[in-house]
């Protein structure tokens, strides 16, 4: 199917905001990359039909709903994969992938891989909070290997991840990170990552109040990155595993052409291909 | 018996075995053309060693004047270029006192498993024979002595030659030399069946189960395919890469099965009717996500190739036991479509139809296929043209107060598909209300419940749920590659005067308790056939039908394919109990 482009009016960012009321706690900072992605859609002057959001399970994974756009809430880990079957089967659409660490670094971690890998012309916006807030507060792969928890007592003992260097050595075309509390700055962070082509990749550091509460602090500790993005992956590679996480805007840009699927030289009718079969 | 004076048969069946390299395959697929174009029917299965490549290998065909949709009891003739590691074929090519076993003298003497069989042995100096050709090779004489010995005409085997060395000169003049040498061998062995006349030209297909299914689908409209490799589905896939491009589809090689199966529903989310392909291991691994496609109520469709299980199993070898599996599999109730092809023609309209049942009840459906017609490799009548195509009920723009699951006579509501406007919705796994918003209200539960499962029974499912046939108080039921054999053990039970009814069910989820009851009116006794451990279809039956009369179970595992013989004598045992 494909959409007709008339063009229409600019819609401002309510009207990407739908009327039902988040799950999420008040003071989450979820709900101001909600702001902020629908500030995006705006400042894009998109239209609702015409993008789709799809989540995996979570606090973050509920932001589907939350639009007025086409959503897709699926299983836990797997929006990336849902995404790449949508925007192949639907190049026209603008698609963004949405959810939290644990959703795309632990259970959906070989999809963030590949889909870096794959580089697909989407957007991801992950929503790190450093926790499972879901199910009531589980060490992720970005939390600290000595966050004490009920289920971890004494901490995993694990390294944390490092998204942003795993997304740049996997192939992200376009790699940025934003600060919840900075909703406008956010907003435009996203609307880049969304007009860049090829696999975009946001990781937005979002307050979980209720499980982290400390997350609170990030707002004194976070800075706008002291030098311009690069395209030398070997330079950002080298900044994003030196700083200290609290660096916010565009780090990499890369200039890899997005995936596109196989097309045929000539074209048949389905009727056509039981040519080969025939004795 | 020289062979010119040889009994003729309605079935011939060969097998042609070598070491890794002999080009048996090559050997094997020559004679099924052969045999297709001398007007015959044809079915070659094959079977190889453990090793990634250079492993023994064994290509079996069997020639028929009728269509044919199994193997036989044994084969008539063995022909080993060489005897590494043929033993391990013996269970898998049985042969009995009338067989032909002929072998290379050079290579050793024959082994005794096949020995013990009583089977004739005629030596055939393969190797050396191929040395004083030049470009001749050992193969090429295995094909022209197998082509011959069964009674194919030289002109025949000779133009197959020619049809696969297209590009002539020295190689071409080797292979021809080398079939003649094998022709002329011939004439020294007796006691090889000759095939009957060819039977009546007809429109046929060379094909295999798993083109067969790719094909099937593209015709009921699937244009998105993601999925893994995995044996036995893989040729599928490899086979509708390329015919998807060429109809304006794509496919996609996921990162693994938990990719593949949300790849086809996002997908399919946005309107684009998708498949996958996959085996029971990538089959456990989309089992959640097949919970999604039901709940979210997204078509797709996943056909699983079935191996032997569990776990990785006998990657390359036949069994039916996913049943469990695909009527069960998934958590919570979440009624969906289940349906099996039973011969490697109707991997194409059951898997057409899996698209249009899944695409108008916006429901996942399995296709559970058989190993053993995937890979098998047949000439079969062409199939009919069935209208089957996907009808996915679509919400309009701006549709009044639309709801994507409103509660609906049918249960079946109209999805809007992105891009359209004023009915954007979010399809969720949540359970949720008619708007889509999560709910876990009891009572949107229950109608959520309720209307997903009603869907199932809103649809006509036609004459197309099981093939019905034959007369009696005896009825057999079963499904997939155990299909054709029985078939085979109704025509040799006709001859002893026992006669049944055959129901090979198409459809096995959702159950067709009153089609069953119909079809087995005035029945006294049911045998139930196939082929898995525990007799999963006969569990699945006992607690979904009321069956009339006495029931029993016949069932065995793989890797074995299931032989008319044992079906026919399970049948006059259990017929005279
Ligand atoms: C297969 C599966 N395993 C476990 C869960 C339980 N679960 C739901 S959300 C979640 C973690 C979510 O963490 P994150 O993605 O970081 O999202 P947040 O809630 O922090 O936004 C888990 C483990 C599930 N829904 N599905
Ligand atoms: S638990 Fe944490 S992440 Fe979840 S809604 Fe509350 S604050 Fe947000
Ligand atoms: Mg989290």
């Amino acid at each position: 199917m494909t959409i007709s482009a008339q063009p229409q009016a600019a819609l401002a960012p309510q009207a990407f905001k739908s009327d039902y009321k988040p799950v999420w706690c008040p003071g989450c900072g979820d709900y101001s990359v909600l702001s902020s992605l629908t500030k995006a859609f705006a400042l894009l002057e998109l239209q609702p039909e015409r993008i789709a959001v799809v989540s995996g399970i979570g606090c973050s994974s509920r932001i589907p709903a939350y639009t007025t756009c086409y959503g897709f809430h699926g299983v836990h880990g797997r929006a990336l994969a849902a995404a790449t079957g949508l925007k192949l089967a639907r190049p026209e659409l603008t698609v963004i992938a949405a959810g939290g660490d644990g959703d795309g670094y632990s259970i959906g971690g070989n999809h963030f891989l590949h889909a870096c890998r794959r580089n697909v012309d989407m957007t991801y916006v992950v929503m790190d909070n450093h926790v499972y807030g879901m199910t009531k507060g589980q060490p992720s792969p970005t939390t600290e290997p000595d966050w004490d928890s009920k289920l971890s007592p004494g901490g995993t003992g694990m390294r944390a991840f490092n998204p942003l260097v795993i997304a740049l050595a996997a192939g992200a075309n376009f790699i940025a990170r934003a600060f919840a509390g900075d909703p406008n700055t956010t907003a435009a962070l996203i609307a880049e990552a969304i007009s860049a082509p090829g696999f975009s990749f946001v990781e937005v550091l979002s307050p979980c109040v209720t499980f982290r509460p400390e997350q609170r602090d990030w707002k004194q500790m976070v800075r706008a990155a002291p030098v311009q993005w690069t395209d030398d992956a070997a330079r950002a590679a080298r900044r994003l595993m030196t700083d200290d996480g609290m660096n916010i805007g565009v780090l990499y840009k890369g200039s890899r052409a997005a995936y596109r699927t196989h097309v045929a030289k000539t074209s048949k009718r389905p009727a056509d291909l039981e040519e080969e079969f025939r004795i | 018996m020289p062979h010119g004076t040889s009994e003729r048969r309605t079935s011939v069946s060969v097998a042609i075995a070598g070491s890794g390299g002999a080009g048996v395959m090559t050997a094997g697929n020559m004679l099924l053309e052969a045999a297709a174009q001398a007007g015959y029917y044809a079915l070659m299965t094959r079977s190889s060693g453990p090793q990634i490549r250079g492993g023994e290998a064994a290509a079996m065909i069997r020639i028929a004047t009728h269509p044919i949709d199994g193997t036989d009891d044994r084969y008539d003739l063995l022909i080993a270029l060489d005897w590494m590691n043929i033993n391990r074929f013996a269970a898998e090519i049985p042969l009995g006192a009338a067989s032909v076993l002929v072998g290379d003298p050079d290579q050793g003497e024959p082994p005794d498993v096949f020995v013990k069989s009583g089977a004739r042995y005629t030596p055939v100096a393969f190797k050396a024979a191929a040395k004083k050709i030049p470009n001749g090779w050992p193969n090429m004489i295995a094909f022209g002595l197998a082509g011959a010995l069964v009674g194919l005409a030289e002109e025949t085997l000779a133009s197959v030659v020619r049809k696969s060395m297209k590009k002539g000169g020295d190689a071409l003049a080797g292979s021809l030399a080398a079939m003649r040498a094998g022709v002329e061998a011939a004439a020294a062995i007796a006691g090889v069946p000759r095939i009957g006349a060819a039977p009546p030209q007809t429109a046929r297909w060379l094909v295999t189960g798993n083109q067969a299914a790719g094909y099937g689908a593209i015709r009921g409209g699937v244009r998105f395919v993601a999925a893994y490799p995995i044996t036995p589905a893989t040729e599928l896939l490899e086979w509708m890469a390329p015919a998807l491009a060429k109809v304006g589809g794509a496919l996609v090689q996921a990162e693994d099965e938990l990719a593949s199966i949300n790849m086809i529903l996002g997908a399919s989310f946005g309107g684009v009717p998708a498949l996958t392909a996959t085996s029971g291991p990538g089959l456990s691994l989309m089992i959640e996500s097949i919970g999604l496609g039901i709940t979210a109520e997204v078509p797709i469709v996943v056909v699983d190739v079935m191996r032997v299980g569990p776990s990785t199993g006998i990657a390359t070898k036949s069994e039916q036991s996913d049943v469990n599996i695909a009527l069960y599999g998934m958590h919570g109730d979440a009624p969906h479509v289940v349906v099996a092809p039973n011969s490697v023609a109707d991997c194409l309209l059951t898997t057409q139809w899996a698209v249009h049942l899944a695409e108008t009840l916006q429901v996942p459906a399995i296709v559970l296929a058989d190993q053993f017609f995937g890979q098998a490799r047949a000439v079969v009548e062409r199939p009919a043209d069935v209208a089957f195509a996907g009808d996915r009920k679509t919400a309009p723009a701006g549709a009044e107060s639309y709801k994507r699951y409103a509660v609906t006579a049918s249960g079946v509501s109209p999805m809007a598909i992105p891009g359209t406007p004023g009915v954007t919705y979010t399809a969720d796994g949540l359970e949720h209300n008619e708007r889509g918003t999560p709910s876990s209200q009891a009572a949107d539960h229950v109608a959520q419940l309720e209307k997903r499962a009603r869907k199932l029974a809103s649809i006509d499912y036609g004459t197309h749920w099981a093939d019905v046939e034959g007369e009696g108080d005896l009825a057999v039921i079963t499904f997939g590659s155990c299909t054709g054999p029985v078939r085979e053990a109704f025509a040799r039970a006709a001859a002893d005067g026992v006669h049944a009814r055959l129901v090979s069910l198409r459809l096995l989820a959702p159950a067709q308790p009153t089609r069953l009851a119909a079809a087995l009116e005035g029945v006294r006794r049911v045998l139930v056939v196939e082929q898995n451990h525990t007799g999963q279809l006969y569990r699945y039956l006992r607690s979904e039908y009321e069956l009339p009369g006495t029931v029993t179970s016949f069932h065995r595992p793989g890797p074995l394919p299931m032989r008319p013989d044992e079906i026919h004598r399970q049948l006059i045992e259990w017929s005279r109990a």
